[in-house]
């Protein structure tokens, strides 16, 4: 029998007084996209720092490929997208410098690249369509295009597992449609996806199943399951007696309002 | 005087040969390990762990010791203090900085005070460029050096860490492990630029290079060949300024260094305040002629 490529078994985690995760379980086949989601402090970054061996659970376990998360960080299996505001964009690096990161891991005490490592990087900035912005200085990248360098460097790595955190946050409908083809592909060579969004729209497009959490997962299934609007209801904390639920075809936006009020009074106000 | 003797005068004198080649050195070392400092944005904790040395070089001096080693016993209970300040109060982090580093610095102003043999610690506070003796240079060449190849062969890690510690953790690399690495070779740095412009002015050459070759460049690789070489020419500069105004000689060499900052802030190509302006105006000029 082979091992999840993702396993969470009972993970909790404390900030101090604040529980951040409470008995959290996920089980994830290998080269599946699974779409985590929850409201800001659900836990999805808890959640994925837990899965990096970032931080230690104060209970339950973590096990990539049927191996401790070190394990698997030595044998660079795990890729990592950071979400856009964790990023300094003015750093002076190029494109290919950030892709050669990914190369790190394999390389020796002075991270000197090889013949194999400038081939690995050329083959991933193609991939991802973006070699001929490979000499650019990464802040002066189109959003869409910031995620793809950075799928890239996990490319490069030959990440097994990928995860990335708000991938579609300020990133145009085009863009979006190529990160979702890029991530499907990766998926078919056997890459297992993690995704860590509040952006409900591209969802169903794009993953095979779907996780609701809430410091505990509250449901994982199929995407168009999990996000009927009376789950969401649960994740997101609506009440569903006193208010209106979001539409059905439209699974993303009372949510977001609901998320964001700022955005939704903008919103409102701007219409009116 | 020709341009040429302007140049060699000094050079008859040898504490000005020693002065140069002593300060050329800091220079480069300091310059090199600002280009992360003024990336990581840990200017505030390098200036915070230069001063704080100073009890430990005093110490080391009291007892015979290294003063490197002192340097690192303190830098290493000053960044200690620091997190530890930060992390158990509601005190922020720049306020816990400031509480730890001063109070150290006044440890170590009340140690001198009470260490015989003053003068030569007083020098420590604010440099004695011209009378470096031939076991300063010593001192000053070895630690130079070995600072000076860790960061070089060391450069890839530290920038991703910089960049990216998330990822370097990700790939089986340590953050932490490099966040110390980093934060030890501050402390000797400190100790190597002691000796030149002293404990109150070491930051000045741990910001300002990196900080000006950030203003010119695009690629990281190239800001540590640009910080040196502007931190090295500045530095020697300075010396022949102070040499000629009969200025402090180690605050001559950071007002150099400030002015070159100046200079690159205004007229930089790519980020001057008129430089860009006036790429604009050229711009605008091509366009209106083709027209």
């Amino acid at each position: 029998m082979s091992n999840p490529a993702i396993l969470v078994e009972n993970v909790t985690v404390h900030y101090g007084e604040v529980l951040a995760l409470d008995a959290a379980s996920l089980s994830l086949d290998a080269a599946r996209i699974c779409g985590l989601v929850g409201m800001n402090g659900s836990g999805k970054s808890t959640l994925f720092k837990a899965i990096m061996g970032m931080i230690k659970p104060d209970a339950g376990r973590v096990l990539i490929n049927g191996e401790p998360p070190a394990k698997a960080r030595k044998a660079g299996g795990i890729g990592y997208v950071p979400q856009s505001e964790d990023v300094d964009w003015q750093f002076p690096l190029s494109v290919r410098d950030v892709v050669m990161m990914g190369r790190y891991g394999h390389q020796g005490f002075t991270r000197r690249a090889s013949k194999a490592d400038r081939a690995a990087v050329d083959l991933a900035l193609d991939r991802v369509e973006l070699s001929e912005f490979a000499g650019r200085q990464i802040g002066q990248l189109s959003g869409g295009q910031k995620k793809r360098a950075f799928v890239a460097r996990g490319i490069a790595q030959g990440a097994t597992t990928m995860l990335l955190d708000e991938p579609f946050a300020g990133v145009d409908k085009r863009s979006e449609a190529t990160i979702t083809r890029l991530l499907k592909e990766l998926a078919a060579d056997g890459c297992t996806i993690l995704i860590s969004t509040h952006d409900l729209h591209a969802l169903p497009q794009l993953c095979d199943e779907a996780v609701l959490l809430m410091r505990k997962v509250l449901m994982h299934g199929p995407p168009d399951v999990v996000l009927q609007p009376e789950h969401l209801a649960k994740a997101f904390g609506l009440d569903v007696l006193n208010r209106e639920l979001p539409e059905p075809d439209l699974p993303g936006a009372g949510i977001r309002d609901r998320e964001h009020p700022d955005t939704g009074l903008s919103n409102q106000l701007g219409r009116g | 005087m020709d341009l040429f003797d302007i140049l060699l005068e000094p050079l008859g004198y040898d504490f000005m040969v020693r002065a140069i080649v002593t300060t050329a050195l800091a220079a480069i070392v300091c310059a090199v390990l600002s280009c992360w400092l003024v990336l990581i944005g840990w200017s505030l904790m390098g200036d915070a762990v230069s001063h704080a040395v100073l009890p430990g070089v005093v110490l080391a001096y009291i007892v015979g010791a290294p003063f490197a080693l002192g340097a690192l016993v303190f830098a290493l209970i000053a960044v200690t203090l620091i997190g530890v300040v930060r992390n158990t109060s509601r005190v922020k982090e720049d306020a816990a900085i400031g509480i730890v580093f001063t109070s150290l610095f006044a440890l170590g102003l009340v140690l001198i005070s009470v260490t015989p043999s003053q003068t030569d610690l007083n020098h420590i506070i604010f440099g004695n460029l011209l009378g470096v003796s031939i076991p300063d240079l010593i001192q000053v060449l070895v630690l130079g050096v070995v600072a000076f190849t860790i960061l070089i062969l060391k450069r890839r890690d530290l920038t991703l860490y910089a960049f990216d510690p998330t990822h370097a953790h990700a790939i089986g690399l340590s953050p932490k492990r490099l966040g110390a690495l980093l934060l030890g070779l501050l402390a000797l740095t400190s100790v190597v630029a002691l000796q030149t412009v002293g404990v109150v002015l070491v930051v000045a050459m741990l910001i300002i290079p990196g900080a000006t070759a950030y203003l010119l460049t695009d690629r990281f690789s190239r800001m540590l060949v640009i910080a040196p070489v502007i931190s090295a020419l500045c530095s020697i500069a300075g010396i022949y300024l102070s040499y000629y105004l009969d200025t402090a000689s180690g605050a001559m060499v950071v007002l150099t260094q400030a002015a070159a900052f100046a200079v690159v802030y205004l007229f930089s190509p790519r980020q001057g305040l008129i430089g860009t302006r006036l790429a604009k105006a050229r711009r605008k000029k091509a366009v209106a002629l083709a027209a």
